[in-house]
């Protein structure tokens, strides 16, 4: 039997080759880790997908391409069903041995990329779909997405008299897409790259579609420091509000389950996106964690 | 030659020509009236007369970007559509031409709403003309089948990498039946040799595609795509003269010009509509009448030298058209005029706007219109709705 510590990649074991330099990101993203790291483990003979967001917008500047491997920029709305006809198209032509792996941001995946992603997962084709979260519209300018958490200032949900910022809690990605009988899905978070890694490999072994959702700070959304992003994303699953958990025949399984949680405060006020919030408002994140732990713990330990 | 003659419908003939083209991917989404060609695909997929990936998309703009995706690692894509569903993927449509994938797309051309309308006239592909695809209008299942296998190899031609569609007259052509020869695959083959390109993610030599530019290269690629798409004429004139010697039918390239030659009044058409004109124009020739039809078959590019030829006859023409641009005019008809306003003497000419949702156009509108342009009456108003029934003042 196959245990999941088979999937462990050393980060000494890891290719020195670059896939993915030279772009034009902000200092201190995070989702440019994450993109780094995927292609790392992929390997070269990868074809990357990315719909209109950061990460393309840094990267395919003509006559300056970041990516060293094949790589092609979707409608926004279209990751899910670009994929497909990349692996399909691929296939049908006899190439061999090849990885097809999407890089969608949270509003890609959550709002406008929804459908044509249940519908490459519903299809059973061969993909990978990472949604790096940095939870908003961060390319044109930090509007609020479906995985903008309650209380966070974006300049579609500001703080005022009358209201604490985004209203709405994150959308739960990740269950609505294990809900699709999903071959694999994990999440994972910047700020623990062992975890990641050990993802991506198991993603890479995996016949059918995989979704890893991937926690990635924001420096400029987030109003925080950039040598924080790291920390802020482990932060993130330490103190409850991110969590570390896998999908895969029909059960779930949570990978971290801190005994106690760092208070909230700690994560939140060292960003600019959370300064506003007041005592009521942790209150609500807090009751609304706990409430998803006790489930979490309930059913997937 | 050893005849194949198949009883069948618009779309089935579509179906038909698609499986001899040999696409690698089908992406499929279902709307009437272009249903029937994705029915019979998945029917050739699953005997295995078809060696092609079948992918049920959720929408059809995923249709368009799963080509999109087939097409950019250098395998042929195959989609099809019609109306709502042409304009739902109309960005992934312009997409596509920017990214100079071959793809070819059957449009059934059907209404849009609102008011709701299943049946046809040519508002859908007409509202895209500016999207950079060919586009050919068909007069007859047989013409359906057989620039199935012509679009391929104009939008693969190294020099076009254009991608093009194919539009059919809802429900009268695509549901229409008629005898269809159906050519031998051998031929095909030959005609047809597999698509071939550098415009493509490779593992040998990979590339991003889809990219983006600043202010200072951008317009260079919008020219380059503008100048393709006018070279694209010698390419479907050449292709269809080859097409006409290997299969023994031949179309006559950008255009074709019935009885015109020493016509006193020229109708200009688009689509299946043609057919019943052809015989209305026959009908009065026989009454001593100087009448003829010209079929515009390409939209995009348009073909500038044919109308240009047709203006220096000196015929009043009219243009007959399922179309309307609200506020203005026809739009089949504005590119006419632009043609005509080239030449030193004046064209008088004339809009007739009918069929829209789907209404007959009938040999007694037809012949109405050839009285009106034959009349020398100066015309008392430059678009027309012909066909009209009820008062629409109530």
């Amino acid at each position: 039997m196959t245990r999941m510590s088979d999937f462990n990649i050393r980060p000494k074991d890891l290719t020195d080759q670059e896939y993915f330099y030279g772009h034009k990101a902000c200092a201190g993203c995070g989702a440019t880790i994450a993109v780094r790291l995927a292609l790392k483990v992929l390997g070269e003979r990868t074809y990357s997908v990315l719909p209109a967001n950061c990460m393309s917008a840094v990267s395919f500047i003509y006559p300056q391409m970041a990516f060293t491997t094949n790589a092609i920029i979707s409608p926004f709305a279209s990751t899910g069903a670009m994929l497909s006809g990349v692996a399909a198209g691929a296939r049908a032509l006899g190439i061999k041995d090849f990885q097809t792996v999407g890089f969608a941001g949270d509003g890609g995946t959550a709002d406008i990329g929804f459908q044509a992603l249940s519908g490459a997962i519903d299809r059973g084709d061969d993909i990978i779909y990472i949604c790096y979260d940095n939870e908003a519209y961060m390319n044109t300018g930090i509007q609020k997405s479906g995985l903008t958490p309650y209380g966070t200032k974006t300049t579609t949900s500001p703080a005022g008299e009358n209201l604490p910022g985004a209203v709405t809690h994150k959308k739960n990605m990740f269950e609505i897409v294990a809900a699709h009988g999903i071959a694999y899905a994990a999440t994972a978070s910047i700020g623990y790259p062992n975890d990641f890694l050990r993802k991506l490999n198991k993603a890479k072994s995996v016949r059918g579609p995989v979704y890893l959702h991937i926690l990635a700070s924001c420096p400029t959304g987030w109003g925080s420091k950039t040598e924080l992003s790291v920390q802020l994303a482990k932060d993130a699953v330490d103190s409850g509000l991110w969590y570390l958990a896998e999908y895969e025949n029909d059960e779930f399984k949570l990978n971290r389950n801190p005994k106690e949680f760092i208070p909230v405060e700690e994560y939140l006020y060292k960003q600019g996106r959370f300064k506003h919030l007041k005592e009521e408002d942790i209150s609500v994140i807090i009751e609304h964690r706990d409430k998803k732990w006790e489930k979490m713990r309930k059913t997937w330990l | 030659m050893k005849s194949n003659l198949k009883f069948v419908s618009g779309d089935e003939a579509v179906a038909l020509g698609v499986r001899l083209a040999r696409p690698h991917v089908i992406s499929a989404y279902p709307i009437t009236p272009q249903t029937i060609v994705v029915e019979r695909l998945a029917d050739f997929v699953e005997d295995g007369s078809l060696k092609a990936e079948y992918m049920h998309v959720e929408s059809e703009h995923s249709a368009m970007a799963a080509a999109m995706g087939v097409s950019s690692v250098g395998a042929r894509a195959f989609t099809a559509t019609s109306s709502q569903g042409l304009l739902h993927m109309a960005e992934c449509v312009h997409y596509a031409s920017g990214a100079r994938f071959p793809i070819v797309m059957m449009n059934a051309n059907r209404s849009i709403a609102v008011p709701w309308s299943i049946y046809g006239d040519q508002r859908d592909s007409l509202g895209l003309l500016d999207s950079g695809w060919i586009q050919v209008y068909v007069e007859d299942a047989q013409e359906a089948l057989d620039m199935m296998i012509q679009a391929y190899k104009v939008a693969e031609h190294p020099e076009v990498m254009t991608p093009f569609m194919v539009n059919l007259d809802g429900f009268v052509l695509t549901h229409t039946y008629e005898p269809v020869e159906v050519p031998d695959q051998k031929q095909v083959d030959d005609f047809l040799p597999m698509y071939q390109s550098t415009n493509k993610m490779s593992m040998d030599e990979p590339k991003s595609l889809c990219f983006s530019t600043s202010p200072a290269d951008n317009q260079e690629f919008k020219y380059m795509q503008h100048k393709a798409m006018e070279g694209s004429v010698d390419i479907i004139r050449e292709v269809d003269a080859e097409f006409g010697q290997v299969f023994g039918r031949y179309y006559h390239g950008m255009t074709e010009s019935y009885r015109c030659e020493d016509a006193e009044a020229v109708l200009m058409t688009l689509g299946s509509v043609t057919g019943t004109v052809r015989t209305v124009v026959d009908m009065l020739r026989a009454e001593g009448h100087k009448v003829g039809v010209f079929k515009i078959r390409y939209m995009r590019p348009f073909p500038q030298d044919e109308v240009k030829e047709l203006g220096k006859l000196g015929s009043r023409v009219g243009v007959l058209e399922k179309n309307i641009s609200f506020g203005n005019e026809g739009t089949v008809f504005t590119n006419v005029n632009s043609v005509f306003s080239t030449l030193e003497k004046r064209v008088e000419s004339k809009n007739y706007v009918g069929g829209l949702g789907g209404r007959d156009i009938t040999k007694e509108d037809i012949r109405g219109i050839f009285m009106d342009l034959l009349s020398k009456e100066p015309f008392t108003e430059r678009v027309e709705f012909i066909g009209m029934g009820c008062d629409t003042n109530e």
